[in-house]
């Protein structure tokens, strides 16, 4: 049935208005959530299962045929994005429970975490241009609400910061739909396609990508990241890793289908530029990784090198880089919302933000200081973790290409990535302890379970690369030939 | 503070129904011509933040009970809600329905689908309108 793919949206949406009449009874609003998160993991995984065996699906809502009404597209690459998001929320809530406090869960906070949610999976599967931004909005909005709650006067001072540059981006992002709208007539992804491959991509139309890269690149942090290290601090920590998994992912999406899918006949410009600021994007992320003493601000840094590094896939667009690109995104998802949690939680045992203040936490907590040990490993991509495959293949494209000053730029930033958590591990970790037996906060339960599912997600994921191949593989193509996406919209 | 209005509150006991009947047409307008259930939305919130000024807060919550908050989630509910009512009738998400009945003294009338979505958003915002303005209001 097709109505199947706009579940992942429309369920966390009625859950969410669902819980904002149950707000007293924090017990059945957690239970409430986690039931509709698992059938939505659940509905997300079928989906992905049907689109590799049947094809591109596809829902116009109220029955308007595209190019004229609004519709969600779901190929194999929205799937998977929609499936690991889910998976991410779901352990954050998990997270949530033990650590967010019942003063913010009273305030609608499992409500705010699943519109966020649905803004991400609407965003990822909707076929229309302003459909996204209304997603965006949907997610946007949300973020604004999870980054305020709490009411601390660093919340407010960088949710404001947050707000007003969200809100600027999302007006460029506007003003491009409108030089598109009047240059094309159509809002219809796969139409607006059609129609530049038929007349020819414009300088105009050249211009206007150039605006949407100017939005993405905001949304995402590709250079334009001036905003983020201090946003992703802010809120508490369960939140900030849902911001640090999801949030710039959707930037990274939207940026990697409009480039694919629209305006892909211009690489020597637009891609071009897309390299150059991924490139940017990795230099000044790995210097800021080791500037900083405050784990946060490392971890939001970390963030940064991350996007850059999922660009150069698409920057080289080839289809090993792409693969390389879409194994890295879901790699990223899953570790760095672990990499926020144990930084947060860090912060929560000792008290201390600065790493150099803390000293011997692996004689208090030893899983703990272990699992962080993995998930270092696996952002710097060592096999056989999650991390590995991505860059192996993100290297492979970009050998092909022959864009060697990428090739080096994203492997010598694996190295800055390792070596920034690797002082954190070392300074905080090893050496003298600081915190008595006796004083010793004790980790809830939780806590780690919710870090132990995203640790053994990181090995499902490196140690079943070959498992989830094929629909990678199905991902790029569909990538690589826009054809195939246009034909499953308008052809079929 | 109290000001004692006369002539404004007079005026606004007339008005607000003046108001609330516009709001009432304008959303059963907006099927086929200008209007819809957004319009009415604000029109309705602009008679309820009439009441809030011209009376005080205490005596408008005592006479309208009601958790703005809540409507506004009710009619966010009616909306999506609508939109799974497609999974019923196996059709697409949020495809409409409508058809003609005769009902005594009115003669024929159309009866839609569409009207229960338009329903949810005008309580959406008169829900989210009268939030906000109250909580502006009891900020300062």
């Amino acid at each position: 049935m097709t109505n199947l793919i706009v579940l992942p949206m429309a369920l966390p949406i009625i859950i969410g208005i669902i819980l904002i009449f149950l707000r007293p009874y924090i017990k059945t609003q957690r239970a409430i959530t986690v039931i509709g998160l698992l059938t939505t993991i659940g509905i997300s995984g079928y989906i992905l299962q049907s689109v590799y065996t049947d094809g591109i699906m596809r829902l116009d809502f109220g029955g308007w045929q595209p190019p004229f009404g609004i519709l969600f597209v779901a190929d194999s690459f929205s799937a998977i994005l929609v499936l690991v998001a889910t998976i991410v929320t779901l352990i954050c809530t998990i997270y949530a429970f033990s650590s967010i406090g019942r003063e913010m869960e009273n305030m609608y906070f499992y409500s705010f975490v699943n519109f966020l949610l649905a803004g991400v999976n609407g965003s990822f599967l909707t076929g229309d241009i302003f459909n996204l931004y209304v997603n965006f909005e949907i997610m946007l909005l949300a973020s604004y609400v999870l980054i305020v709650l709490g009411g601390k006067k660093m919340q407010l001072r960088e949710s404001i910061k947050y707000v007003v540059i969200n809100i600027i981006s999302s007006w460029f992002f506007l003003v491009g739909i409108a030089y598109l709208y009047a240059q094309l007539g159509t809002l219809n992804m796969a139409h607006i396609s059609q129609l530049i491959s038929e007349s020819g991509q414009t300088p105009l139309l050249t211009i206007t990508s150039l605006v949407f890269l100017v939005v993405f690149a905001l949304k995402s942090g590709l250079l334009l990241y001036f905003w983020l290290p201090g946003s992703y601090s802010a809120p508490p920590t369960a939140v900030a890793a849902l911001f640090g998994g999801l949030l710039t992912k959707v930037g990274i999406y939207s940026m990697i289908r409009v480039f694919t899918l629209i305006f892909y006949h211009e690489t020597q410009i637009t891609h071009l530029a897309i390299g150059i600021l991924a490139g940017a994007t990795l230099i000044a992320g790995s210097i800021g990784a080791v500037a900083y003493k405050d784990i946060r601000q490392i971890v939001a840094y970390n963030v940064i090198i991350a996007v850059g590094f999922i660009l150069v896939g698409l920057a080289v667009m080839t289809q090993e880089a792409f693969e390389g690109s879409i194994y890295y995104l879901m790699h990223d998802m899953i570790a760095k919302s672990l990499l926020f949690l144990l930084a947060g939680t860090m912060i929560t045992v000792t008290g201390e933000k600065r790493f150099d203040n803390m000293s011997g936490l692996i004689r208090n907590y030893p899983a703990f200081g272990w699992m962080f040990f993995i998930v270092m490993l696996s952002l710097a991509g060592v096999p056989p973790l999650s991390g590995f495959i991505g860059k192996v293949l993100v290297g492979q494209g970009a050998i092909e290409a022959g864009s060697f000053i990428l090739l080096a730029l994203a492997f010598i930033s694996s190295i800055f990535v390792l070596y920034s958590l690797l002082r954190i591990f070392l300074n905080s970790f090893w050496g003298e302890t600081i915190i008595s037996f006796e004083d010793e906060i004790p980790l809830r339960k939780g806590w780690m379970v919710s870090f132990g599912l995203l640790t053994i997600l990181m090995f499902v994921l490196g140690l079943g690369a070959e498992y989830f191949a094929p629909y990678v593989a199905d991902a790029a193509y569909t990538l690589m030939n826009p054809q195939v996406y246009i034909d499953a919209v308008l052809n079929d | 503070m109290k000001i004692n209005n006369v002539i404004l509150r007079t005026v606004t006991k007339l008005v607000v129904f003046i108001i609330l009947t516009l709001a009432v047409y304008l959303f059963f307008a907006g099927h086929n011509s200008p209007g819809g259930g957004f319009i009415a939305g604000l029109v309705l919130a602009s008679a309820f933040v009439l009441l809030f000024i011209v009376y005080d807060m205490e005596t408008i919550k005592n006479a309208i009970p009601l958790d703005f908050k809540k409507i506004a989630a009710l009619g966010a509910f009616l909306a999506v809600g609508t939109g799974f009512g497609a999974f019923l009738f196996d059709v697409p998400f949020l495809t409409q329905a409508f058809d003609y009945f005769q009902v005594p003294f009115f003669g024929e009338i159309e009866l839609t689908t569409v009207t229960i979505f338009e329903a949810g958003v005008t309580l959406a915002v008169v829900g989210v309108v009268v939030t906000i303005i109250l909580s502006i209001s009891e900020d300062v």
